[in-house]
């Protein structure tokens, strides 16, 4: 993934279970819908000793880590439900041979 | 026999390798008494698999295999061994020792059900990441030849320079991927110690039910087993993963079955990247590899998941190995 402003590539870090992207080149910081929401809460909770686990956003899990050199719509930006066109096509095709 | 005889028909394709390896199949399925005449059996026989590097085929339930041309007689039998003695991970095979056919070896095996290529929702998933942590788990025996997976990625890339007439960018940035990789997944170095037991070359059509159809699942092929870095064995999913092509919850429902029976590829918890993202790049980088040989010499374009391993490629070099995903800098 290139950084949006000056095209360097974006690493992606995770943080407290957050992936975050962030430039190599510009130091900015790239979030995907619901990572703001979930650094926020994760910063209330270390200031708030026992916090109850908020049930409302479900709508967004974590998605397992994945390797920047990845897809973009895969890997740590899933959950956006773009799996579905590749998986038929690729199931019987590549992930069965060699 | 009804799913047998289909257009798979050994009959219709009976080159001389076909032909013997019928012969093996059927004598190996029906053994004669000395000095009992042979009937026909009217079973089916069927080609599972032609290519250059095997050809497998099956009568009743018997299947057998003809190994690649050059496969070493001693190191085969090192691998049959260790299928022998490990059924709980392997399909064990009929025999332990190779028959000579022509210029080809040949081993015998009891037929298993594959996994069905047209039913994702059916993949076994948490039985491959537990076979394979047994096998990780299974101390090498001595004398074990090393793993063939990065072997298999080098000669894939091979093919690759090999085939290339002209510089087309989709190749160069195969090769460029390929280059950038550490010199132990090129199979120019030993790979990392300490090894464990590795299959190899792992995908979905190394599974077998056996007893079929609902035994429990083996692995198939051991001819790439050996001693390697068993991130490896993990690889290949862990690159469908990164690639697209894996659902996010599968890969997670084999990553978590794989901890869980204790494999010692990856840390138990935490970001198992550091250690997948090597045999990851250079799976992805075989796989590329493999289909852009095969659309150059169909001269056809690549459909859209041969691009998304292309693509992929294209972009390792501005993510150089190293520290992983996760990790502070």
């Amino acid at each position: 993934m290139q950084c949006p402003k000056c095209h360097a590539p974006m690493h992606t870090y995770n943080r407290n279970g957050v992936q975050i992207e962030q430039c190599s080149g510009c130091r900015g910081i790239f979030l995907d819908y619901g990572e703001l929401e979930a650094l926020t809460r994760l910063e209330s909770q270390w200031s708030q000793p026992a916090p109850p686990p908020p049930a409302a956003p479900q709508a967004y899990p974590a998605a397992p880590a994945a390797p920047a050199w990845g897809a973009p719509h895969g890997g740590h930006h899933g959950g956006h439900g773009h799996h579905g066109h590749h998986r038929h096509k690729s199931f019987g095709h590549m992930l069965f041979s060699s | 026999m009804t799913a047998d005889t289909d257009a798979h028909e050994a009959a219709h394709t009976a080159t001389p390798l076909v032909t013997t390896l019928k012969a093996l199949a059927t004598g190996t399925a029906h053994p004669r008494t000395p000095g009992a005449a042979r009937t026909p059996c009217g079973c089916g026989t069927t080609l599972l698999a032609d290519r250059p590097d095997a050809t497998v085929l099956r009568h009743a339930g018997t299947v057998v295999k003809a190994h690649a041309p050059g496969t070493d007689r001693s190191a085969l039998t090192g691998r049959l061994t260790v299928a022998a003695r490990l059924p709980d991970v392997f399909l064990p095979p009929l025999a332990t020792t190779a028959v000579p056919l022509g210029d080809r070896l040949a081993t015998s095996w009891p037929y298993g059900a594959p996994v069905d290529p047209e039913d994702p929702d059916a993949a076994p998933w948490e039985a491959a990441a537990a076979l394979l942590a047994r096998l990780h788990r299974t101390p090498a025996p001595p004398g074990l030849p090393p793993m063939r997976g990065p072997a298999k990625a080098a000669r894939a890339v091979a093919l690759l320079r090999a085939a290339r007439t002209t510089p087309a960018p989709a190749a160069r940035a195969v090769l460029a991927a390929w280059a950038a990789l550490p010199a132990w997944a090129r199979a120019e170095a030993p790979m990392p110690e300490p090894g464990a037991l590795c299959h190899g070359d792992l995908h979905l059509g190394q599974l077998v039910r056996h007893p079929a159809p609902d035994g429990p699942w083996r692995l198939i092929d051991v001819d790439d087993l050996g001693t390697g870095a068993p991130a490896w064995d993990l690889a290949r999913p862990a690159a469908w993963y990164a690639c697209g092509l894996l659902p996010p919850d599968e890969w997670t429902r084999f990553l978590t079955a794989y901890r869980r029976h204790g494999g010692p590829a990856v840390p138990a918890d935490g970001d198992p990247w550091a250690a997948l993202d090597v045999p990851a790049r250079a799976l992805t980088v075989q796989t590329a590899a493999r289909v852009l040989t095969k659309a150059l010499a169909a001269d056809r374009p690549l459909d859209e998941v041969e691009q998304a391993m292309v693509d992929a490629c294209a972009r390792m070099p501005s993510v150089p190995p190293g520290p992983a995903p996760g990790s502070p800098d």
